[in-house]
């Protein structure tokens, strides 16, 4: 049993170190994903007239779409990476367990959306005049919140992985079921930034409960979806 | 239209066998029964049923909007068994099954969300309220359920399809889960009422009207799925032939 656990979470490591070890030769979530995301904040600006009382109170919601747009973008990457040359079917053919394949895009994807979540926090301090009041819970909110998407992202990202709509088909089905997310994460954050008067951690419960029905899902899934991909 | 004869090569089914028709004559007779028995709804519910203290006529919209939303969930509820079954034992019963189930659901979810926002205006004032959860949540699982159709009209091998549209499916009845169990979770935000059924508020002539629709509209969407099933199942024997006929045809060619 802890043999196989060790040997489960050795094979996750490995492909999650594998996908971070692409990201960083090919530098597509630095030099790609991240300046998307700070255009995004940047264009809100405009479309809310730069007027700064909105964007503070709008901030929390804003900085999580953003967020969301970086997760689509992140994990149409992840997808590319495996369906090259069969990469994704090689995997499996390695003898390594789906669900090991699967934790370990998601770990990947998470780390990179983090990272975005690093770039943005100080990007709504400076560009939106937002102020943290709770540190502890803006990063276990990040945590939570990035691991929820990319859990979601991977598995949705097998749903159309080798599918030749697979851009477009992508957000159609990945924006409605992060919806949760986005709602819960927006509140928790409105609760670190002091723009409401809610209770954030009871949100971060919610972001928790999400992201262990989809990985779940997606250690059950993944197997039978790469063997059709 | 005479029925064409199984065996024959030449006709949609006449390959594997099976009817070449959608209708039968027990769904000709219950599609007779529910269009009688929408009749008696509508009797029932614009002349008999007397218009609500508090809510006016609006109130004749449970009759339509209640048993659309149970029959979304029922409908929504056998696409994720069908989603279950297709992924652990390949049963492409179940797999056409889920398709059915999925395009009855999104129907009923939309008429669901129109008739609400309708009921909406008058009562609450507004036709969308954004702090309502239930309301929100239905529309996400009536967008996650389109995802579904785009997947299945994505094309490709039966198989491939199948499979990535289960697992879809899945995603979606994890929604259903949170739209009946938000109101709930999230009580102090939003507008719904608890159920009045259960609660015994109705009249006797408004319960005896929601009871008739509840059992017209399973009625109606035993209907819908049985149709789109045997859609399902002819497309697929229909599918089986078209390759049959190039097997045959590539056999023809060798042994020229």
């Amino acid at each position: 049993m802890w043999r196989d656990l060790r040997l489960l979470a050795g094979d996750i490591g490995l492909v999650a170190a594998k996908d971070l070890r692409i990201e960083w030769r090919a530098r597509t979530t630095l030099g790609q994903v991240v300046p998307f995301a700070l255009l995004v904040l940047v264009m809100f600006g405009f479309a809310l007239n730069a007027n700064r009382p909105t964007l503070e109170l709008a901030t929390p919601g804003l900085l999580w779409m953003t967020v969301l747009f970086a997760t689509v973008v992140a994990v149409q990457r992840s997808v590319a990476v495996e369906s090259t040359d069969g990469a994704g079917r090689m995997l499996l053919l390695s003898g390594m367990a789906p669900a090991a394949a699967f934790g370990g895009k998601t770990l990947a994807v998470a780390v990179q959306l983090l990272a975005v979540a690093v770039v943005l926090v100080p990007g709504v301090v400076l560009l939106y005049g937002a102020e943290i009041e709770s540190l502890l819970l803006a990063v276990v909110t990040s945590i939570a919140a990035t691991a929820g998407l990319a859990a979601a992202g991977s598995l949705l990202g097998a749903v159309v992985a080798g599918v030749r709509a697979h851009q477009t088909v992508l957000p159609i089905l990945l924006l409605p079921v992060v919806a949760p997310v986005l709602i819960a994460a927006t509140r928790a954050f409105e609760d670190a930034l002091g723009t409401a008067a809610v209770n954030g951690w009871s949100w971060v419960g919610l972001l928790a409960g999400f992201t262990a029905a989809n990985v779940a899902l997606g250690a059950v899934a993944y197997g039978p979806l790469m063997e059709e991909a | 239209m005479s029925r064409p004869a199984t065996g024959d090569p030449t006709t949609p089914t006449g390959y594997l066998g099976g009817p070449a028709r959608t209708g039968s004559r027990f769904t000709f007779w219950l599609g007779a029964a529910t269009l009688a028995g929408f009749a008696g709804v509508a009797a029932l519910g614009l002349l008999v049923v007397p218009a609500d203290d508090v809510q006016g006529d609006a109130v004749r919209i449970i009759f339509v909007h209640v048993p659309s939303a149970l029959g979304a969930y029922a409908a929504l509820g056998l696409t994720a068994v069908g989603s279950v079954m297709w992924l652990w034992r390949r049963s492409q019963w179940w797999d056409i099954t889920a398709h059915a189930g999925a395009e009855v659901g999104v129907l009923l979810c939309g008429l669901m969300l129109v008739t609400g926002m309708l009921w909406g205006r008058p009562t609450w004032g507004t036709y969308w309220e954004w702090g309502d959860v239930r309301l929100v949540t239905a529309l996400i699982l009536f967008l996650v359920m389109v995802g579904y159709l785009s997947v299945r009209a994505l094309g490709g091998p039966a198989g491939s399809v199948s499979t990535r549209a289960a697992v879809v499916g899945l995603v979606g009845a994890v929604n259903i889960g949170i739209v009946n169990r938000s109101v709930n979770w999230w009580a102090n935000r939003t507008l719904h009422q608890q159920s009045s059924l259960t609660d015994g508020k109705l009249e006797d002539m408004t319960l005896l009207t929601l009871i008739l629709a509840f059992v017209v509209a399973a009625m109606a969407i035993w209907w819908m799925v049985m149709h789109r099933f045997r859609i399902g199942w002819l497309e697929r024997q229909l599918a089986d032939r078209d390759i049959h006929q190039a097997v045959q045809a590539r056999r023809a060619e060798a042994g020229r």
